[in-house]
């Protein structure tokens, strides 16, 4: 988002094209690798480690025990609040990514325990629209803060996400805010508010809602960024070191607290909600 | 004489001062597109931060530095009196010749501008004074050392800031709000805008060249985002708008801001009355409905 801060880059769009083939061939490595195995991996390449984007239900099914968890349902507010078109009407554009992922909009919810300690997980999918906020992120993120709130819950986020939805303008701005509100709610009534940074997250979601957990948990390599690469590049006319935004640079600017591999982030989390809340491991 | 923009080129044969220059200006002034107003509120002669702060405070003293780091030139922050009343004021500056603008970062703020800011709302929440803020930004600034120094994190930070005040807070939109570099220290009890400024989540040549991907598609993209005061008062996004004397604040500066003392200061009166539950219930709701 913010002065034409684009983050540009799509992670691993070809896992999802070919995840109903019986043999994949790993984007990094160039590995052929047996799809079922990819799928039962965390959609980690066994050969070299790189992973794909998982889907909130993917996630959903890594962290909670026995991969058991109840959906809690996301409110969707009345579509396309500027009747906004660039070359493609963004009513068009919400009806191409409901139809490609079956889902109404980025977010979804769900609560079950991890490691016994019960926890409200909202998990952005960044297959439809880029993971981009707008008011329907907004309204989910206040939406789940409430629901651990009632529960007296912990409240764990994995952002994925581009930044702003541009095509709702400045009501997706108007999410940070709102968004930080339902989140210092959290923090006045002594609940844990931890953020898993997955890749990518990016722009106003990193300006907000996503920076201000009580542990910044954040998978290996994921990219996390305020401004673009290219953007920063454009300004000051040198290529960037590789490693930069990267889930270990944030880590060695003291952005981030842990830096996982994906088969570790359940225990990691476990561990860390369980020593917050005081729940003796199961 | 102030420069004439790409759209007020018929005024260049008339006189100033004359009833057919006074009717020519109204006249563009009265149908200004988005993207005009956005080349007004970006206007080299209109109105700055420090430009207020010089017009409409008085006993401005400056505080620097955010404690961790370093002092951030592109957000001002300080003590003052508006009105008799001591306030906190924090302003973006964008500076208004090559060396200012150079020592102001063209008003794009680092991290350790918001966390000067953060700073200054803590201040201001200790002692009771309320928090004006004056925003003009393109945004934050975008460099290696913003992302080396969490500008994000930062930006969340004060923003989260801004909504747990017990003091009230007033924001006006003086020029731009550019996304993230503005809500950072605008998200108010009370947010205005001038007129002809403009408030957005990307600027409209970089809406343009990422969904049109043509920056010369930048009027379009100013028009579809609906970035002007006029729009955002129409969502109930902004409280309120503060008018310009004709033909812009670039035209008639100390009349441009003195309209916005007398308003910020009757504002600020009754947002004093209220007991610090009561605004901070206000401003629960008010961030609750916003959107909906
Ligand atoms: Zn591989």
């Amino acid at each position: 988002m913010a002065n034409s801060c684009k983050f540009p880059q799509k992670p691993h769009a070809k896992y999802a094209e070919v995840s109903d083939k019986l043999w994949m061939t790993c984007r990094e490595c160039g590995d052929m690798i047996y799809s079922k195995k990819f799928h039962s991996n965390s959609k980690v390449c066994p050969s070299c480690g790189y992973y794909a984007a998982m889907t909130p239900v993917e996630r959903f099914e890594l962290l909670f025990d026995g991969a058991k968890f109840e959906t809690i349902e996301m409110p969707i507010p009345s579509d396309d609040p500027l009747k906004f078109t660039d070359k493609v009407s963004y009513a068009d554009r919400l009806k191409k990514y409901r139809k490609s992922t079956g889902e109404q909009d980025v977010v979804q919810t769900a609560v079950g325990k991890i490691d016994g300690v019960e926890t409200v997980v909202l998990c952005f999918n960044f297959a439809f629209m880029g993971g981009s906020m707008g008011r329907a992120v907004g309204e989910g993120i206040m939406k789940a803060a409430g629901e651990a709130l009632a529960r007296k819950a912990p409240f764990v986020l994995i952002p994925a996400s581009g930044g702003a939805r541009m095509q709702e303008g400045i009501n997706s701005l108007m999410q940070m805010p709102r968004t930080l509100m339902a989140i210092e709610d959290l923090k006045n009534a002594g609940l844990p508010y931890i953020v898993v940074l997955t890749n990518p997250t990016t722009g106003g979601v990193t300006a907000s809602f996503a920076m201000v957990g009580d542990v910044h948990i954040a998978e290996k390599g994921a990219v996390i960024a305020f401004a673009g690469r290219r953007v920063i590049e454009g300004t000051i006319g040198e290529k960037l070191p590789d490693d930069f935004q990267t889930a270990e640079y944030l880590r060695e600017h003291g952005m981030v607290d842990i830096v996982v591999e994906r088969s570790e982030l359940k225990s990691t989390l476990g561990n860390v909600l369980s020593l917050l809340t005081n729940v003796k491991k199961k | 004489m102030v420069q004439l923009l790409p759209f007020e080129k018929s005024l260049e044969k008339l006189e100033v001062g004359t009833p057919a220059y006074d009717k020519e200006l109204a006249s563009i002034y009265n149908k200004l597109s988005s993207y005009q107003k956005t080349l007004v509120s970006r206007h080299a002669d209109r109105p700055h931060g420090l430009d207020y702060i010089n017009r409409i405070f008085t006993d401005f003293q400056e505080l620097a530095g955010d404690r961790f780091y370093g002092e951030d030139q592109a957000l001002i922050g300080g003590l003052a009196r508006l009105d008799g009343m001591p306030v906190v004021v924090l302003a973006q500056e964008k500076g208004h010749d090559i060396a200012t603008r150079q020592k102001h970062n063209f008003g794009l703020a680092k991290p350790e501008g918001y966390r000067k800011a953060i700073r200054l709302m803590k201040m201001a929440d200790q002692f009771g004074l309320p928090v004006i803020s004056l925003v003009d930004t393109d945004g934050a600034f975008c460099g290696a050392e913003s992302e080396e120094r969490g500008v994000g994190e930062a930006i969340a930070q004060a923003t989260a800031q801004c909504l747990r005040l017990s003091v009230p807070m007033i924001s006006v939109i003086i020029g731009a709000g550019g996304s993230g570099g503005a809500i950072a220290i605008a998200a108010a009890d009370k947010v205005f805008m001038l007129e002809h400024s403009v408030y957005s989540v990307i600027s409209p040549e970089g809406c343009a060249s990422i969904l049109w991907r043509d920056p010369m598609m930048k009027e379009a993209a100013a028009d579809a985002m609906k970035i002007t005061a006029q729009d955002l008062k129409k969502m109930n996004i902004i409280d309120g708008i503060i008018d310009e004397p004709v033909g812009g604040a670039q035209r008639a500066r100390f009349d441009a801001m003195d309209s916005v003392k007398t308003f910020v200061v009757k504002e600020l009166k009754a947002l004093m009355k209220l007991s610090s539950k009561d605004l901070q219930t206000q401003r629960r709701k008010k961030y609750d409905a916003l959107t909906r």
